[in-house]
């Protein structure tokens, strides 16, 4: 009862003392950055006397949700019968090799035939990580020799894909850093190498972004954007304390949206990007 | 060469001029452009409130150098103040026998890595290190750490891949070490989430078997705002004695680095600048500092002016 007449004493005094800066601390505590942040803030103040300090939450949770767009529709294979070609990239570490299996797992779960490429030919055992995980799925794998040419790697496994008439081809990439301008040029590659046997593919690029990230993350989604038109992010680790408020930086910068969310190191701990969720997950 | 940072406050300062000493006013008018500054490098909220206080406490009464532009003077006092502040304490490992050094943290921070091109540190400087694979959750850790270790010609403890029991590792790895007569042996543990109970009171039991002279906690130089609480939550566990920070070849401000060092005391011993293992070397705290205020070389030019 007492929160009632609070909330109603609030609305009808506009006395409510709304702590701005607790609000602050919450948002660049989710790695919303400083300016969004304070963008978020503003507008907020800007209402300031249509809001309590009751419901400022909420209508800041509705104004986040506000700025990422309406849940993607899930993958479904292509009507021709030809292999969506799928792309994973990302800077080292973020969960590129583990997300690509478990995306996988997630289609194979759906009913769908899946492969995988082993592509990322650089790293120590980045091959065999991938093969263990394609072992324990039951999910077939092709892969390349130590230091092979992972556009060449891609090509392999595109070309028995269809041959296959496998629904869906992951490629798992190795990690890069985003400034590294030959990286990226061999990505770029890759991406050429993909379209040579089916000029829409790779169909879906998808960035692997680490949710215990801070601003750097939109530098990484910035400059694998320039050499590979992104069409959707994995957001990894959410099952630790980062809150991967990024996510809607890179939203609202970039127009990425998220596709995915990892939840831990289990190949079922993953699933499609939920708005309401993730918002309530921020505060 | 001057970064926005003191352009800004110069702007700050523009009517300002010939004022000997910085006011209060001033001061709190200029340290809202660097707060901003020190959020947008990642330095967590906390982290930066304190810390902006404190160098606060130390800007007042400082005359203003006649010759230059206050903001630049404001900047070097911060500069100055992350400095020493990153820096302090700063010492090398403790090598002496039993050398134990185990390393953790977060899942992808580059703890394998770092093992392997800490190995080939010692071994430069002519240790017998050993590497010793203690990740037996992911798929082809151990297979990762011994592919890395034979490039180096670093002798490697690989358990048996049906393993599950950790101490029983490490108690096999303790038995073999004696025989390769190292005088080094860097532990290589599982990435764990600092929130996650079961995998950090695996790591305890880990730690309290081995009971390491050092314990470096692995981070990449791009965490966000979640640096206090992963920096604090290994401390609490097995307390650490250092901090490695890695993948500062990219271009993340690193703001992550003063949140750590602040929360825990530790100093940082290392950073990683590569995926290649030579691509490592010893903190430099002056140019951590300018990184994260986001500027080249202002010091030398305050100081010559
Ligand atoms: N807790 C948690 N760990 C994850 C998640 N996704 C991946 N990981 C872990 O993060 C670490 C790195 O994952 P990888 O899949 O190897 O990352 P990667 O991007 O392929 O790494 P590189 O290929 O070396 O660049 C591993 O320990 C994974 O088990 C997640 O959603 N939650
Ligand atoms: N660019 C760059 N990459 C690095 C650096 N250190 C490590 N890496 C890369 O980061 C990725 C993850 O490194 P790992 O050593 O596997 O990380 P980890 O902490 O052992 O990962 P888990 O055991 O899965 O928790 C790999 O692709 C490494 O090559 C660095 O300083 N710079
Ligand atoms: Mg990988
Ligand atoms: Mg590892």
């Amino acid at each position: 009862m007492a929160g009632f007449f609070k909330k109603l004493f609030n609305k009808v005094t506009n006395k409510a003392e709304i702590d701005w800066d607790e609000l602050e601390a919450d948002l660049i505590g989710a790695d919303l950055g400083a300016r969004t942040t304070m963008a978020i803030v503003d507008d907020l103040r800007e209402m300031g006397r249509k809001i309590s300090a009751d419901d400022v939450i909420s209508v800041c949770k509705q104004h986040i949700a506000g700025i990422l767009p309406e849940d993607l529709p899930a993958f479904t294979p292509r009507a021709d019968g030809s292999p969506t070609v799928i792309l994973v990239v990302g800077v080292n570490g973020t969960g590129k090799t583990t997300s690509s299996a478990k995306l996988a797992w997630l289609l194979k779960n759906q009913g769908y035939s899946v492969s995988l490429a082993a592509a990322d030919t650089f790293r120590a055992a980045a091959v065999e990580q991938l093969c263990v995980w394609a072992d324990r799925l039951g999910v077939p794998v092709i892969k390349g020799a130590p230091n092979a040419d992972p556009a060449s790697v891609c090509y392999t496994a595109h070309q028995k894909a269809i041959n296959d008439g496998t629904q869906f081809l992951i490629c798992d990439t190795a990690g890069r850093i985003h400034t590294r301008h030959n990286l990226m040029q061999e990505l770029e590659k890759i991406e050429r190498t993909i379209g040579k046997q089916d000029e829409h593919a790779p169909h879906h690029r998808l960035l692997v972004v680490d949710a215990t990230t801070g601003g750097n993350a939109l530098a990484q989604a910035r400059e694998f954007n320039k050499a590979i038109p992104l069409d959707g992010l994995i957001v990894t680790k959410l099952d630790g304390s980062g809150k991967g408020g990024i996510a809607v930086v890179i939203q609202q910068e970039l127009k990425i949206p998220t596709r995915f969310i990892g939840l831990g190191e289990e190949a079922s701990q993953f699933k499609a990007f939920n708005k309401q969720e993730f918002v309530e997950g921020i505060f | 060469m001057f970064s926005a940072l003191s352009d800004s406050l110069d702007k700050t300062f523009r009517n300002l001029r010939g004022v000997g000493k910085i006011s209060e006013k001033n001061i709190t008018d200029a340290l809202r452009e660097i707060r901003l500054a020190l959020l947008e490098a990642d330095v967590e909220f906390g982290v930066a409130k304190e810390f902006i206080a404190k160098v606060k406490e130390k800007a007042m009464g400082v005359d203003v150098f006649k010759s230059i532009k206050p903001g630049e003077q404001i900047v070097k006092i911060f500069n100055d103040e992350l400095t020493h502040l990153l820096g302090d304490d700063a010492e090398a490992l403790n090598l002496n026998p039993p050398a134990h050094i185990l390393l953790c943290g977060l899942n992808g921070a580059g703890k394998t890595t770092t093992a392997a091109k800490l190995a080939l540190r010692l071994q430069k400087e002519g240790r017998r290190p050993l590497l010793i694979a203690c990740d037996l959750y992911r798929p082809a850790a151990i297979d990762q750490l011994a592919t890395l270790a034979k490039q180096i010609n670093v002798p490697c403890f690989t358990p048996d891949p049906d393993e599950k029991n950790l101490v029983k590792v490490a108690k096999q790895a303790l038995a073999w070490a004696k025989d390769q007569q190292g005088t080094a042996l860097i532990f290589d543990t599982a990435g764990r989430q600092e929130i996650d109970e079961k995998l950090v009171a695996e790591l305890k039991e880990l730690h309290r078997f081995v009971s390491p002279a050092e314990t470096l906690l692995v981070a990449d130089s791009a965490t966000g705002q979640q640096a206090v609480s992963v920096a604090r939550h290994f401390d609490e566990a097995v307390g650490i004695t250092g901090i490695i920070l890695t993948k500062l070849d990219g271009d993340a401000r690193g703001g992550a680095a003063l949140s750590m060092r602040q929360v825990t005391g530790r100093p940082i011993k290392f950073i990683g600048e590569g995926e290649k293992l030579d691509q490592f070397g010893v903190f430099h705290p002056e140019r951590m500092a300018s990184r994260i205020l986001g500027m080249g070389d202002v010091v030398s030019m305050v100081e010559t002016a």
